[in-house]
């Protein structure tokens, strides 16, 4: 197949100074597809996308999104892409319905206010002026104003941070709606579960580089989700990786403690490619 | 979340383009904003709105005692009415420069401008609102001035329509220019927390050396020659010309009136505040 992707990062490298935030990432995302840029903070996920909705330019590499680079963004571009920050504007003294009427004026394809309200959950709470909703309730009036203007391309930069496990599945399914739109999506998050529930594919990012990417389900590559098996003797510990732990386990004299055997997860995978990073690049800080 | 209803799916299709008349559609509801905004902060409400009002009616209560301050050929000009032409051109000042310097400053550093270039609102709309937003506050602003000097203290308005159409360009010129050097003043505080510190010192200085809380000839020369280099002196001797009887002129600099002064001073700060304005405005703050 070779249609355009939605959106493509080719090279996309930051430098502030001697600092490099963003070190030569390059991912491309097709039409429809939801995609996680997944990483611990300060690892340049929102740089990343803040050079996608053009609000950085970069030092090097190239960005595109529906075709257009995001340096010459116009207006037009704009009435097609959503965007939820990471940190936004309050506007507190207006009511929920207020802030989303107006948004859903400014954009030429809007959804409908109510059903918006409705979709984030806040119907009961329309009336209500942000300033006097919970944090949770306020990030989900962030949504609601990124999905009003019908984006073909969604940025969603830490959505869920400070959602309680309840509002989290609810905003899940939300996602899952607004892709089944037919919107593209870009996620950041620093939530595993999150990405897997929601991408169909990641890249796990950390110091500036993108360090994996792939299938939610094959990321790491499959050496990385081979089973280990761990157990302890007189000799200390041990940790062995094999595709046959049962004929591991066979082979063990006695019984040892601590034995196990472990299919590792996501989770498993990001923190040993994160632990990896965090090895090889003791002197970033410094730099 | 409580009570989720899905999202109209498989409406990606009803998406449509930017339509013409864009750019005032979006200004007519920015106006509607700002002022639902505007009335709804107390702050605003009390420091910009009614300040002039309430310091009038102080000083006019303050100074009702004390001798008119020229007597002349039977007119007189007292302490109370010799404050209110200042009050005006101080209601104007407030609302412009110090008010909407405030209102941008916060904006641009909580978020809220990021969000607004995110979507295709033109820029020029969002200033469309806060001219809007300025033109209907200082309006009610100046008409309750007005109604309180003549309800309160029973100052006699003039009945020369050449000092109602003196009154009308010196306050339509002034809030054009104060307006435009509030978006300019906006762009110097670098953080939420110190736009109120940085702005509002400025606005008190200039208002102090302007014969705004300070009767103009009590100032010493060379303080009038400095208060004359800047627009809120001229647009207090504009609106003493058109609302202090004839004789108050013994009390302007040079015993005279000068009006085509407002006018120049007007037109080259309107200028002044328009190209700084446009040379360093941004929606986002600079990393």
């Amino acid at each position: 197949m070779t249609t355009a992707p939605a959106v493509l990062a080719d090279g996309l490298t930051k430098r502030y100074g001697a600092r490099t935030v963003v070190d030569d990432v390059s991912f491309r995302i097709e039409p429809g597809e939801t995609f996680a840029l997944l990483g611990p903070n300060g690892a340049g996920k929102s740089t990343t996308v803040e050079m996608l909705e053009g609000f950085r330019t970069p030092t090097s590499g190239a960005a595109s999104v529906l075709g257009v680079d995001p340096r010459h963004a116009d207006r037009a571009w704009r009435s097609r892409i959503g965007v939820v920050l990471q940190s936004t504007g309050q506007a507190d003294a207006l009511t929920v319905r207020e802030i989303l009427t107006h948004f859903a004026r400014v954009f030429p394809s809007a959804r409908d206010v109510d059903e918006t309200i409705a979709a984030v959950g806040l119907a009961e709470h329309a009336k209500r002026r942000v300033g006097k909703l919970s944090g949770g309730q306020q990030r989900r009036v962030d949504v609601a104003l990124g999905i009003i203007g019908r984006p073909e391309v969604l940025f969603l930069d830490e959505p869920t941070t400070g959602f309680d496990p309840q509002a989290r599945r609810a905003f899940w399914q939300l996602i899952r709606d607004v892709a089944a739109d037919g919107t593209t999506i870009l996620l950041t998050t620093h939530y595993l579960d999150e990405a897997e529930q929601l991408a169909d594919r990641a890249g796990i990012i950390a110091g500036g580089r993108l360090l994996a990417i792939d299938r939610t389900d094959r990321i790491g590559g499959a050496d990385a989700r081979t089973p280990i098996v761990r157990w302890s003797d007189a000799s200390g510990h041990h940790e062995v990786r094999t595709h046959e732990p049962a004929a591991v386990v066979r082979q063990l004299r006695g019984e040892p403690a601590d034995l196990e055997i472990v299919r590792p997860s996501l989770e498993d995978v990001y923190l040993s490619l994160i632990g990896d990073d965090a090895d090889d690049q003791p002197e970033e800080a410094a730099a | 979340m409580t009570a989720i209803a899905p999202l109209t799916v498989g409406a990606a299709s009803a998406r449509t383009g930017l339509r013409p008349g864009h750019t005032l559609r979006c200004a007519a509801d920015r106006v509607r904003i700002e002022l639902l905004q505007y009335f709804r902060r107390s702050d605003a409400l009390v420091f910009t709105f009614l300040f002039p009002v309430l310091l009038f009616a102080i000083f006019a209560s303050a100074f009702g005692s004390l001798p008119a301050m020229l007597e002349l050929e039977g007119q007189q000009v007292t302490q109370a009415h010799y404050y209110l032409p200042a009050m005006l051109a101080a209601g104007v000042f407030l609302s412009g420069v110090q008010n909407l310097g405030i209102e941008i400053a916060v904006e641009r550093n909580d978020g809220t401008l990021q969000r607004l270039a995110a979507t295709p609102l033109p820029v020029l709309s969002y200033f469309l609102g806060k001219l809007g937003q300025l033109l209907v506050t200082s309006l009610a602003q100046a008409a309750l001035l007005l109604a309180v000097a003549v309800g309160a203290f029973g100052i006699e308005l003039p009945t020369d329509p050449e000092r109602w159409f003196t009154l009308a360009w010196v306050f339509f010129g002034a809030l054009v220019c104060f307006a435009v050097l509030g978006v300019a003043v906006a762009q110097i505080p670098r953080t939420v927390s110190s736009a109120s510190a940085v702005v509002i010192p400025l606005a008190l200085i200039l208002q102090f050396v302007s014969g705004i809380y300070l009767a103009f000839p009590m100032l010493p020369e060379w303080l009038q020659t400095i208060a004359n280099l800047f627009p809120l002196a001229w647009v207090g001797h504009g609106m003493r010309f058109a609302l202090l009887p004839e004789i108050a002129h013994h009390l302007e600099v040079g015993e005279a009136w000068n009006l085509q002064g407002v006018a120049m001073a007007l037109g080259i700060w309107a200028v002044i505040g328009t190209v700084v304005a446009a040379l360093t405005f941004r929606w986002i703050k600079r990393g």
